[in-house]
C-alpha cells in the first residue's frame, strides 16, 4: 500500500476529491462526486476481485439469498441496497465467510473464499459487521491496532509495519487525534471512522462493510461515505458496501445492486439501476428519479400525494 | 435546539470530548509495573505467613522461606503449616480472576464470572455427589469431577440463557446463573440435612475455606492448573479481538468456534482446579479483572496476566483478614470474598446495566 496518499486512482477514474485532504479538522471531505466517472470506466473495465457465482445462502438450511451472481472491481463502490430483510446483509456474511454458501461459490481471485485458511484471508479480506460494539475503556489506537490481528503470530507480536500500518490507517480516517481517547467517549461518525480504521490497518484488498452509516447524521453519512469513495480511488480497493439511504446509495456507487426477497433484481451504474421503476420493483417506492446537474448523478424524490408546495 | 445545517462532524469532534479525558495510558514502563505486581504479590504472601496464632515477623518468615533451619519450631511452622495455606491463596485466587477474565471477554458481559454464572456451584455440586453420596473420595478424582460439574452447569446456563427470549443477554445468562446456582445448591443443601454424618467435612469446604491443605490434592491438581493457564495465557491476545463480537473477530481472521471451546476449557480446569482445592471462592473472579482494567485497559494480552497476579494477592490479603478479624475466631474466606464481592456486583449492576 505504498501509493496511499498518490495524486489519484487510474488513469480513467474521476479526478481526485475536489478539496485537498486536511488532516486535523475532520471535515475533509469532498463535496461534489463525478458521477460520470462509472461510464467512462466501462470501457476499459478492471477484471473483478470478488465474485459471487450463484450464491443461495441462509441460516439453518432454509435461504433467505437465492442464487446471486455479482463482481466487485478494484477502485470502486459495489453498494448493496434493498428494502428490509431482502438478504442483503445475508449476502454480505457470506462472502465474508461468515456464513457459508447453501450452494454456489464465492470467489476472491478466482479461489474460493469459504476453502480459504480463514487468517490467510484476513490478509485480502476483511468486513466491518453492522452496529459493531467495542468493550467498555477500549482506546481508538487498541481498536485500530486489533486490525493487525492477521498478521501476528506467537513469535512475531508486534512489528514495525504494523505500528506504520495502524499509524497510515489512523491518518487516512483522521482519527489520530483521539488515538489515547476510549471509543465511548466519541460521537457516532467518529467511533465509525475508528472501525474503519481498523478495517484500513488490515490493508486488505477487498473490504466489506455493512451498514456502516445506520443511526448516523445525514451529513455525517455522506462523510463516511466519502471517505470509503476516497479510500477506494485512491488505494484502488475493491469496497462492497451494504447502504439503506438511497439517495446516499445513488450518490456514492460505482456499481448499484439492488434485491428484493433474496433475489438480484436491478444492477449496474447508479445511471442504468438507479430508475423509477427499478425504486418501485424493488422497494414499492412509487417516487420520481431526477438527475443532479452538477454530477449527473440520481436522486429519487418519493411522490406524495397532495405533496405540491402550498 | 436549532439544527443547523452546519452542525458537522467536525464540529462534534470540537464539542467532544462528553466524558473526561484519561491522560494517556503510559504510567509505566513495562517492565517496571510487571516487577512492582510481582513485589506486592511476594508482600502480600510474607504478610500472610507471618499472621497466625503466634504472629512472626517477617525477618523470620523470610529466614524459613530461604535458609530453613529443620531444628526451628517456628521454621516447621511455616513451613508445614502456613505457607501451604498461602500457596493455596495464590493458586485459588489467580486461577478464579483469569477464568472471570476470560469470561468477560468471551461473552461480552462485564458480570460474567465463575461463581454467578453456576460453574461453581456446578463442580460443588459434583464433588458434594462425589464424595457425599457415592464415597469416591479419592484427591485424583477431585479435579476431574469438578470440572465435569464446572462443564455441565456451564452448558445448562448457557442453554438456558439462549432458549431465553432475546438470547444470551448478560442479563439472562446472570439470571439462568442465578438459578442453576439455586437449585443445585438447594440439592446440596438436602443431601447435606439427610446425611450430616458424611457431610461433616464437606460443611466447612462448602463455604469455600483455605484451610484444609492437603498436599495430595494440590499435586492432583497441578495438571490442570497447569493446563488452564497455559491456554489462558496462549489466546489472551485473541480473546481482545473476540470481544470485538464473534462477526467481527471472522473477519479479523479467528477461528472463533475453536477460540470459544478453548476458553471454555481454560475456564473449567481453572475453576475447578480452585473448588477441588478450597471450595466455593465467590466473586474473586468478578473484582480482580474489573481492578485490572482500570490500570491495564481493555487488552486482554495484559488483563489476564495481571489478573492472575492481582487475584494471588488479594486472595492472600482476604485470607489474613479472614484470619484477623474475629481473631481468635476464624471466618470462612469464601464468606470473606462474598462479603466484599456482593456489594460491587450491586454497584456493577448500577453502574454497566
Amino acid at each position: 500500500m505504498s501509493d496511499l496518499h498518490a495524486p489519484a486512482g487510474p488513469v480513467d477514474a474521476p479526478p481526485a476529491p475536489p478539496r485537498p485532504v486536511k488532516r486535523r479538522g475532520g471535515d475533509d471531505v469532498p463535496k461534489a462526486l463525478d458521477g460520470r466517472g462509472s461510464e467512462r470506466r466501462s470501457t476499459r473495465e478492471p477484471s473483478p476481485r470478488l465474485r459471487c457465482e450463484a450464491v443461495t445462502a441462509g441460516y439453518d438450511g432454509t435461504p433467505v439469498v437465492h442464487d446471486v451472481s455479482l463482481e466487485a472491481r478494484p477502485a470502486e463502490l459495489t453498494v448493496l441496497v434493498g428494502a428490509n430483510g431482502c438478504g442483503k446483509s445475508t449476502l454480505l456474511k457470506t462472502m465474508a465467510r461468515i456464513l457459508p454458501p447453501l450452494s454456489g461459490r464465492v470467489l476472491l481471485d478466482d479461489r474460493a473464499v469459504h476453502d480459504t485458511p480463514t487468517r490467510r484471508l484476513a490478509r485480502s479480506l476483511s468486513l466491518l459487521p453492522q452496529g459493531p460494539v467495542a468493550p467498555e475503556g477500549l482506546r481508538v489506537r487498541e481498536l485500530v491496532a486489533q486490525g493487525r490481528y492477521p498478521y501476528q503470530t506467537l513469535l512475531r507480536q508486534w512489528s514495525a509495519e504494523d505500528a506504520e500500518a495502524v499509524a497510515a490507517a489512523m491518518a487516512d480516517t483522521d482519527v489520530a487525534q483521539f488515538a489515547d481517547r476510549p471509543l465511548a467517549s466519541l460521537s457516532g461518525g467518529q467511533r465509525q471512522r475508528c472501525w474503519i480504521a481498523m478495517v484500513l490497518a488490515q490493508r486488505t484488498d477487498v473490504i466489506l462493510l455493512d451498514e456502516p452509516t445506520t443511526f448516523l447524521d445525514l451529513k455525517v453519512q455522506v462523510d463516511v461515505m466519502a471517505l470509503l469513495h476516497r479510500i477506494a480511488r485512491r488505494q484502488r480497493r475493491t469496497i462492497v458496501v451494504v447502504l439503506h439511504e438511497l439517495n446516499v446509495a445513488a450518490a456514492f456507487a460505482d456499481r448499484l445492486v439492488m434485491m428484493k426477497a433474496g433475489r438480484l433484481r436491478h444492477a449496474g451504474s447508479p445511471r442504468e439501476a438507479f430508475t423509477a421503476e427499478a425504486l418501485l420493483d424493488v422497494f414499492g417506492l412509487d417516487a420520481r428519479v431526477l438527475h443532479d446537474p452538477e454530477s449527473g448523478r440520481p436522486v429519487c424524490v418519493p411522490r406524495v400525494a397532495g405533496g405540491n408546495v402550498p | 435546539m436549532t439544527d443547523r445545517a452546519g452542525e458537522t462532524l467536525a464540529d462534534a469532534s470540537r464539542a467532544a470530548p462528553t466524558v473526561p479525558v484519561a491522560p494517556a495510558a503510559r504510567p509505566l514502563p513495562a517492565l517496571a509495573a510487571a516487577a512492582l505486581s510481582l513485589l506486592v504479590v511476594a508482600l502480600a504472601f510474607g504478610w500472610h505467613v507471618s499472621v497466625g496464632a503466634k504472629p512472626m515477623p517477617l525477618t523470620t518468615v523470610f529466614e524459613a522461606l530461604v535458609a530453613p533451619d529443620p531444628e526451628l519450631f517456628d521454621h516447621i511452622v511455616i513451613r508445614d503449616l502456613r505457607m501451604p495455606r498461602a500457596i493455596l491463596a495464590v493458586v485459588v485466587g489467580a486461577s478464579l480472576a483469569v477464568a472471570g477474565a476470560l469470561m468477560q471477554g468471551v461473552t461480552r458481559n462485564p458480570l460474567a464470572e465463575p461463581g454467578i454464572l453456576g460453574l461453581m456451584v456446578g463442580a460443588s455440586f459434583a464433588v458434594v455427589l462425589a464424595v457425599g453420596v457415592f464415597d469416591l473420595a479419592g484427591p485424583a478424582w477431585l479435579p476431574p469431577i469438578a470440572a465435569a460439574g464446572a462443564l455441565g452447569a456451564a452448558l445448562l446456563v448457557g442453554l438456558v440463557a439462549t432458549a431465553a427470549p432475546g438470547g444470551a443477554t448478560p442479563l439472562t445468562l446472570v439470571l439462568a446463573g442465578a438459578a442453576v446456582t439455586a437449585l443445585l445448591g438447594a440439592v446440596i443443601t438436602a443431601a447435606n440435612l439427610i446425611d450430616q454424618d458424611s457431610f461433616e467435612n464437606l460443611r466447612v469446604w462448602l463455604n469455600g475455606t483455605l484451610a484444609g491443605h492437603d498436599r495430595t490434592v494440590l499435586a492432583w491438581t497441578a495438571p490442570w492448573l497447569v493446563a488452564g493457564f497455559a491456554v489462558a495465557f496462549g489466546i489472551a491476545h485473541q480473546v481482545t479481538a473476540l470481544a470485538l463480537g464473534d462477526d467481527t473477530a471472522v473477519g479479523l481472521g479467528i477461528r472463533v468456534a475453536r477460540l470459544k471451546a478453548l476458553t471454555l476449557f481454560a475456564v473449567v480446569a481453572l475453576t475447578a482446579s480452585a473448588v477441588a482445592l478450597a471450595g466455593p471462592m465467590g466473586f474473586v473472579g468478578l473484582v480482580i479483572p474489573h481492578a485490572v482494567r482500570l490500570f491495564t485497559g481493555a487488552d486482554y494480552r495484559l488483563i489476564v496476566p495481571y489478573s492472575a497476579v492481582a487475584g494471588a494477592a488479594y486472595l492472600l490479603v482476604v485470607d489474613i483478614a479472614a484470619r484477623l478479624v474475629l481473631a481468635p475466631i476464624e471466618i470462612a474466606t469464601g464468606i470473606v470474598t462474598a462479603l466484599l464481592g456482593g456489594p460491587f456486583f450491586v454497584w456493577l449492576v448500577r453502574a454497566r446495566l
